[in-house]
């Protein structure tokens, strides 16, 4: 009865349209079997959570008023009036968090495993573009239920994307929409969330997935040259094992919005001083920290000018790897990408934890 | 002293530019300097120069003598008459460009070394109340001060020759007087009580007047003495809020209301239409003082209504009397709202606890305190159905957020529900989906040659 159902409308479709060649890129893929498998399920876990977002954020989008006047009070009422809206808020806010938090690690297995590698570095370069569009969609967010929290790390934010060399002032004009963060820049950053960043996003993992499906999943350096291989088919054994990781990831969500839901705060107040220890969200807390280290002069030069210059040219590398790994290219493991990457690791995780550490100034 | 040496500054500069035997050439050189100096010293000019006029040989003399004839520069550069440009002969009369002791303090050009103390209000307000002289000066104060003064409890001792009674320079010192905006004159607001109780809290200075002596005592004590000069409220009265200052006298009983009424003006109206008015005319008692006494008015408390102790309606009204009736049940109205509203913040307290957005109960929580404010106010109608009216809508709204902080409750007891619930379903779709993938992993093996 059940493959009755299915069947029947494939057949309809199959018998009007050619359907074969777009299905055989799910029918016939095989996805390799190894000791670093659990990798794979990385980018279908930060998929899900995207797709996720994009049901709560249209959710939300029904009651959401995006004016500094009415934000807050709308967030609220999401939260306090609507049935679920508590939850549906909830869940937008962590599904968020734990799909930056996905997306890197995504980045990082991806790139100790070398996946990057020919023939699959357009593959990267956009998944790179998709993980910078991730913390577009946090930053852009962030300042929607327009509180005090999210007005001023706002403020700061966009201050700091001012001090980029040349076009910084261009660019904090146009993120705020004048010279102060206001009603403007809340308009900005909601269609900039809700419009701009999900179609380019759209477009982009569009490419991304069928990237992945036409070139296939790819096997590490290690194991490409063992004998007996092991293969399952993408479909249905590879998506039953990722449905698996979906469900679960469905569950900790749950479990983080009923038992911590995300918490609203006060309302902003433009004329108000900037509350003590002002934070960005979690993800930009390492850069954040990094510029706070950073001396205002080095040398002849301002010492936050060249921390993001310095970010600038890391995330340039990043996004270029698989052109300048001359060693991946020829299949080989290097120790010096790997020790970049650990050091990568190692600097992310230490400056966000003395930023939370540290006591504000 | 920096002012005076300025002037002599001045004076030496007059002096080198008169001098006729400056060489052309090297006129530029002296002049430019000159020039840019006299620039800043400008607004120097202008500062009255009757005291330091070239020679001001009463300063010259007496800030070097001692006692009572000592006059302290200090004091003098701070004070508001030399401030705007009145000095020692404004008052003193006398010549003070004159170096001749005679000739600086001749009584022919009206020199009074020091006016008789019964004389000061007169002395001060040939100026004072001399609206034509004031305006010159400063047309923003009162020119009435003697008049009021001659009405007040101080004035009229002073006029039947007391020579101990306040006169304008007990209050306001002499030569030092600052403006009563000055937090550093004896007349700040917050410096009143103590200037007041420097005479009235000094048994000895007091014992010919026979008057109570502990005012500063109580006063220190009460909501109004803490919310001045603790917490620095400079809207809570301090003596002359009630007693006036040039016009000081005791108010009279019929009085006291309408004193307390220039803050308290709600509970006044309240009171005015309660059959306590009445009662009081009648028995002569001065009305809000009655109950919360004068200088120690201690924070007005629930217990103070009520049939049981601490409640001062007990002082007057007898069991089985109406007001005896009435005071308990303001009271009973009054406890019942504070339940009401302490149930509400409990349920909505345990609320946030538990992470729920209570808001909306905090509001309704908010109003019902108001109503519980109101309530309190118009304990002065002395009115038990007014009372109970206000206290009845208070208890609606405190209903109302209770009403809200159980829902709260009740929401968050769902969603733990609710969420168990769909744990199940996860858990289950889980499970299902690895017997599917371990059913698939058999199926391959079996297939496999």
């Amino acid at each position: 009865m059940f493959q009755f159902i299915i069947d029947k409308p494939a057949q309809w479709f199959k018998s009007r349209y050619k359907l074969d060649e777009f299905t055989h890129l799910i029918t016939e893929k095989k996805v390799p079997v190894h000791k670093h498998s659990f990798w794979y399920y990385l980018g279908g876990t930060t998929l899900i959570l995207f797709i996720t977002q994009i049901i709560t954020g249209i959710l939300l989008l029904f009651y959401y008023k995006p004016t500094a006047e009415r934000a807050f009070e709308s967030v609220k009422f999401i939260m306090t009036k609507v049935e679920f809206g508590w939850l549906i808020r909830s869940i937008h806010s962590w599904s968020a968090n734990l799909m930056v938090a996905a997306a890197f690690i995504h980045l990082f297995s991806v790139f100790f495993l070398r996946s990057y590698r020919r023939p699959r570095e357009l593959t990267w370069v956009t998944g790179a573009f998709l993980f910078f569009l991730c913390l577009g969609f946090g930053f852009t967010g962030y300042l929607l239920p327009w509180n005090t929290l999210a007005f001023f790390a706002t403020k700061v934010g966009t201050q700091i994307a001012g001090t980029v060399p040349f076009f910084g002032g261009y660019i904090r004009t146009i993120l705020r929409g004048g010279e102060e963060v206001t009603d403007a820049t809340l308009g900005r950053f909601f269609s900039f969330h809700v419009i701009i960043l999900p179609l380019v996003t759209l477009a982009l993992l569009g490419v991304h997935l069928f990237m992945v499906q036409i070139q296939g999943m790819s096997e590490p350096i290690s194991q490409e040259n063992k004998p007996n291989k092991k293969y399952i088919p993408f479909l249905p054994d590879f998506l039953l094992r990722d449905a698996v990781a979906w469900v679960l990831m469905l569950g900790l969500l749950t479990t983080l919005s009923v038992y911590f839901p995300w918490e609203l705060g006060a309302k902003a107040d433009p004329f108000a001083s900037a509350p003590a220890g002002i934070k960005p969200e979690w993800y930009f807390m390492f850069m954040f920290q990094t510029l706070k280290f950073i001396p205002s002069k080095i040398f002849a030069f301002d010492g936050e000018v060249l921390g993001i210059l310095a970010f600038g040219f890391a995330g340039f590398l990043m996004v270029m790897v698989p052109f300048w790994d001359i060693w991946a290219r020829r299949n080989k493991s290097n120790w010096f990408i790997t020790l970049m990457g650990i050091f990568a690791i190692i600097y992310i995780v230490t400056l966000t934890v003395l930023g939370y550490v540290l006591p504000a100034k | 002293m920096r002012m005076i040496n300025m002037t002599y500054v001045n004076v030496k500069v007059k002096s080198q530019k008169a001098k006729p035997k400056l060489k052309t050439q090297n006129f530029k050189f002296y002049a430019l300097p000159f020039l840019f100096f006299s620039f800043f010293l400008f607004p120097f000019y202008f500062i009255p120069i009757a005291l330091a006029d070239q020679t001001n040989t009463c300063m010259l003399c007496h800030q070097s003598l001692d006692g009572n004839l000592k006059v302290s520069v200090e004091e003098i550069k701070n004070d508001v008459h030399f401030k705007r440009g009145l000095s020692c002969v404004a008052c003193h009369g006398g010549d003070s460009n004159k170096e001749d002791m005679a000739q600086a303090m001749d009584a022919t050009k009206g020199f009074i070394a020091r006016p008789a103390r019964n004389d000061i209000p007169n002395f001060c307000a040939r100026c004072h109340s001399n609206p034509d002289f004031m305006r010159a000066y400063n047309p923003n104060i009162p020119m009435d001060q003697l008049t009021k003064y001659n009405t007040s409890q101080h004035g009229k001792l002073n006029m039947q020759g007391d020579g101990k009674v306040a006169v304008c320079t007990s209050c306001h010192g002499f030569h030092g007087i600052r403006p009563k905006t000055d937090p550093l004159s004896k007349t700040y607001l917050t410096n009143i009580p103590k200037l007041c109780s420097s005479c009235h809290s000094d048994k000895e200075y007091m014992k010919p007047y026979n008057i109570a002596t502990n005012q500063m005592e109580e006063y220190v004590q009460s909501v109004h003495g803490v919310a001045l000069l603790i917490k620095g409220d400079r809207a809570a009265p301090a003596c002359n809020s009630c007693h006036g200052s040039h016009d000081a006298i005791l108010p009279r009983t019929s009085s006291v209301g309408n004193v307390c009424a220039q803050c308290h003006s709600l509970q006044r109206d309240l009171f005015i239409k309660s059959p306590h008015k009445t009662a009081h005319e009648k028995l002569n008692l001065p009305e809000c003082e009655v109950c919360h006494g004068n200088h120690k008015i201690l924070p007005a408390k629930d217990e103070m209504v009520g049939v049981e102790s601490p409640a001062i309606c007990l002082n007057c009204h007898d069991k089985n009397s109406a007001g005896y009736e009435t005071a308990g049940l303001m009271r009973e109205s009054l406890e019942t709202l504070k339940t009401k509203i302490n149930t509400a913040n409990n349920l909505a307290q345990e609320a946030n606890k538990l992470g729920m957005e209570v808001s909306d109960a905090e509001f309704e929580i908010n109003e019902a305190h108001n109503s519980l404010t109101k309530a309190r106010s118009y304990v002065h109608s002395f009115s038990a159905t007014l009372v109970k009216d206000i206290t009845r809508q208070g208890v609606d709204t405190a209903n109302k957020a209770c009403q809200q902080g159980l829902g709260a409750i009740k929401e968050f007891n769902f969603r733990r529900k609710g969420y168990l619930f769909s744990v199940v379903i996860i858990l289950l779709i889980a499970g299902l989906l690895y017997l599917k993938i371990r059913e698939l992993e058999r199926r391959h093996s079996q297939d496999k040659p």
